[in-house]
């Protein structure tokens, strides 16, 4: 097994985890390494341009002691060099044996070869200034000539104030790296810091939520960082899943309701033709099969009501005819609603066609004529059901009106949600599912069913899909 | 009539086999889907009862590699799944009908009765006779005891599918499936009431009705003299 890294080497791993410091890092090093190559280039370029000046004014020079040499003879070169060869920084001046002996000049001791070569030294050499100790050598270039006479003439520049040049940039160099680097490792540490005790602290809200606190929610700091807007973002991710939570477990709760009761009923009833006298047993069984036909009828509806709502039938839409649609359904409930006393009147305009589901588009109207049969009816109107399907715009509006005691307006959202039935309608047979299929089958189709007053009274139940 | 069941619950089989034998079927019983399809092709079955769900082979390929071979013996399809488009399918794959559990056995015994006689060769009749009522297919007339009875459209269809099983129960849910196309539970009894428009048209006039309401299970439509 490896050995667990300590503390501050796992801490240092996690920041080194985190994506800003990762980028920083790569962000140093490549400029680092830019830096390093536009410094490294300037240095050459600049002590290139020094060195260039310094053969020019040693060209220069031994032109003029040419000239001197040609006037004067060697002495006046003697003479002028010895002129100039006393100040600070002075120029380097040999005469020299054509053997290398020197004669004259400021130079102590010298490279052995150098005074040989002819024209300019190939590679910067060492010498030591006449007078001065062994020990103080300094570099220099030089050109050599030779003079008329068979003597030999040096004249060169200390590389001295280049070479410190150099070394100034060099250092400036390294110590702005350096600072460079340490500011950055410095940024890296915060930043992943920073970003890790956020994420620790989204980490841990996390843990609670998932330990099944609703209500916890991700921390919001107020800086309105990219934390902050992600952290808000998930917040009202949590509220809705919470909300269709709230709205399943509502749903789940009716459903074990509505089923719970009717099965106890059917419980109830086997136990009692248990108990029954042989004779009155095929009622009470027939009672009970009647049951369990309207359990799995609600069972169904549910079925079917999930399937739409979630859409997976809606590959197969396809255009249909809605008139005749319409026109078949009415004409299926009209002896119905004619047999119970309503007025039945129907208005179709014709050849409307909508991309849908024929089947579950009939459905969806024959449940709202069945709740118009059902519910709708009072003891102060005449009964009457109308149902009418017309082009408004670029929808079609299929409208089921009754004669009943409506639907409060407050009531209206509430009646199309799964098991709801107003108390007015208790009494009557139903299981609360129709409307809630009549919305699904609306919303897969497009469209919207809306609930409005049946002026003078009455329920206009409008179903209103876009038009192929 | 000879049934084949193919069905992997032993309960509902059992009860299948029981109750067909008490209405005067015999049945045989297959449990998986490759037995299945031995049982079909080899014995002589007036009607198959298939189970969608079913070990080995599923309900539905056997039925399609069964038409493949040529056997046309009518198949009932039984499936927990009830939706429009499993019922499209059930169909397309060689079924005749379609049937979702859990299902009444009346609605299951009038289905297989109605589908073992389809096969026959009277559908090509052009005038159906029950007793003295008469539909003309070509002229689309009926008439009882030579007068004319006058029918809106639906109440032909609704009459011409009674007289064509005539003879046999029909349920609701076939005649909304049939007649109306219609799968879905209407919740009210609107199948009753438009069977009670029917024969106040076709028996209300005449001494001997001819629809009659079979309790627990559909209509007839039968001669009340015949044997």
């Amino acid at each position: 097994m490896q050995p667990e890294p300590s503390g501050a080497i796992q801490r240092l791993r996690k920041i080194l985890s985190v994506t800003a410091v990762r980028l920083s890092i790569a962000y140093t090093v490549l400029f680092g390494i830019i830096a390093i190559l536009i410094i490294l280039y300037m240095t050459a370029m600049t002590s290139n341009y020094v060195r260039r000046q310094i053969k020019h004014s040693i060209d220069e020079e031994i032109a003029l002691l040419g000239n001197i040499y040609d006037a004067g003879g060697i002495n006046g070169v003697v003479r002028e060099m010895e002129r100039n060869a006393t100040g600070p920084g002075a120029n380097l001046y040999v005469v020299a044996e054509p053997s290398g002996q020197i004669i004259a000049g400021n130079v102590g001791e010298i490279d052995t070869g150098v005074i040989a070569t002819d024209g300019w030294t190939l590679r910067p050499f060492q010498y030591t200034r006449f007078g001065a100790s062994g020990d103080d050598a300094h570099v220099a270039i030089a050109r050599i000539v030779e003079l008329p006479n068979g003597m030999r003439m040096l004249v060169g520049r200390d590389l001295g104030e280049p070479e410190r040049f150099r070394a100034i940039v060099i250092r400036a160099l390294a110590f702005s790296l350096t600072a460079m680097l340490l500011v950055g490792l410095l940024t890296w540490i915060l930043v992943g810091r920073r970003a890790l005790t956020r994420l620790e602290m989204v980490s841990r809200s996390t843990d609670r939520i998932l330990a099944g606190d609703r209500t916890e929610r991700l921390p919001v700091t107020g800086s309105d960082d990219e934390f902050d807007q992600l952290s808000m973002r998930l917040n009202s991710m949590l509220d809705r899943i919470n909300s269709l939570d709230e709205g399943l477990r509502q749903v789940s709760d009716n459903i074990a309701h509505d089923l719970k009761t009717p099965l106890a009923r059917l419980r109830n009833k086997a136990e009692a033709a248990l108990a029954a006298p042989d004779g009155n047993q095929s009622t009470v069984m027939q009672e009970i099969i009647a049951d369990t036909d309207q359990i799995i009828r609600t069972f169904n509806a549910l079925l079917m009501i999930s399937r739409v709502e979630s859409g997976s039938v809606a590959g197969e839409l396809a255009g249909q005819d809605l008139s005749s649609i319409v026109e078949d359904v009415a004409e299926l409930y009209q002896p119905v609603a004619e047999d119970d006393g309503f007025a039945f009147s129907l208005s179709v305009e014709p050849s409307l066609t909508v991309r849908g589901n024929r089947e579950l588009i009939s459905q969806a109207i024959a449940n709202l004529i069945d709740n118009a049969i059902k519910y709708g009816r009072t003891d102060e109107r005449a009964p009457r059901i109308g149902i009418s399907l017309q082009r408004r715009g670029r929808n079609a509006v299929i409208e089921v009106t009754d004669t009943g005691p409506g639907i409060a307006p407050e009531d209206r959202k509430r009646v199309t949600e799964r098991f709801t039935r107003l108390e007015q309608s208790r009494t009557r047979p139903g299981n609360g599912l129709g409307l809630s299929l009549v919305r699904a089958v609306a919303q897969l189709h497009g469209g919207v069913l809306d609930f409005a007053t049946n002026e003078p009274g009455g329920l206009k139940a409008s179903l209103t899909m876009p038009l192929a | 009539m000879r049934i084949l069941i193919i069905e992997d619950d032993r309960d509902s089989a059992g009860y299948l086999q029981r109750a067909l034998k008490e209405s005067g079927h015999s049945s045989d019983l297959a449990a998986d889907g490759e037995e299945g399809m031995h049982m079909a092709q080899t014995g002589r079955y007036d009607v198959l009862i298939v189970d969608r769900m079913l070990p080995k082979l599923d309900g539905l390929s056997m039925l399609k590699q069964l038409r493949g071979g040529g056997l046309d013996a009518p198949a009932l399809i039984l499936s927990a799944l009830g939706q429009v488009d499993d019922r499209v399918e059930g169909l397309r794959s060689g079924g005749d009908d379609y049937l979702t559990k859990p299902y009444a056995f009346s609605e299951l015994l009038a289905r297989i009765e109605v589908l073992a006689k389809r096969r026959r060769p009277d559908e090509a009749e052009t005038v159906i006779r029950v007793a003295d009522l008469e539909l003309d297919r070509l002229a689309h007339t009926v008439k009882r005891a030579g007068v004319n009875i006058p029918l809106q459209p639906r109440e032909y269809r609704l009459l011409e599918y009674l007289m064509r099983n005539a003879g046999k129960v029909v349920t609701r849910t076939m005649l909304l499936e049939e007649v109306w196309d219609y799968h879905f539970d209407p919740q009210t009894n609107v199948i009753d009431v438009h069977i009670s428009r029917l024969r106040s048209k076709i028996d209300k006039e005449f001494k001997e009705p001819l629809l009659q309401t079979v309790r627990g299970a559909g209509y007839v439509l039968r001669n009340p003299n015949a044997a």
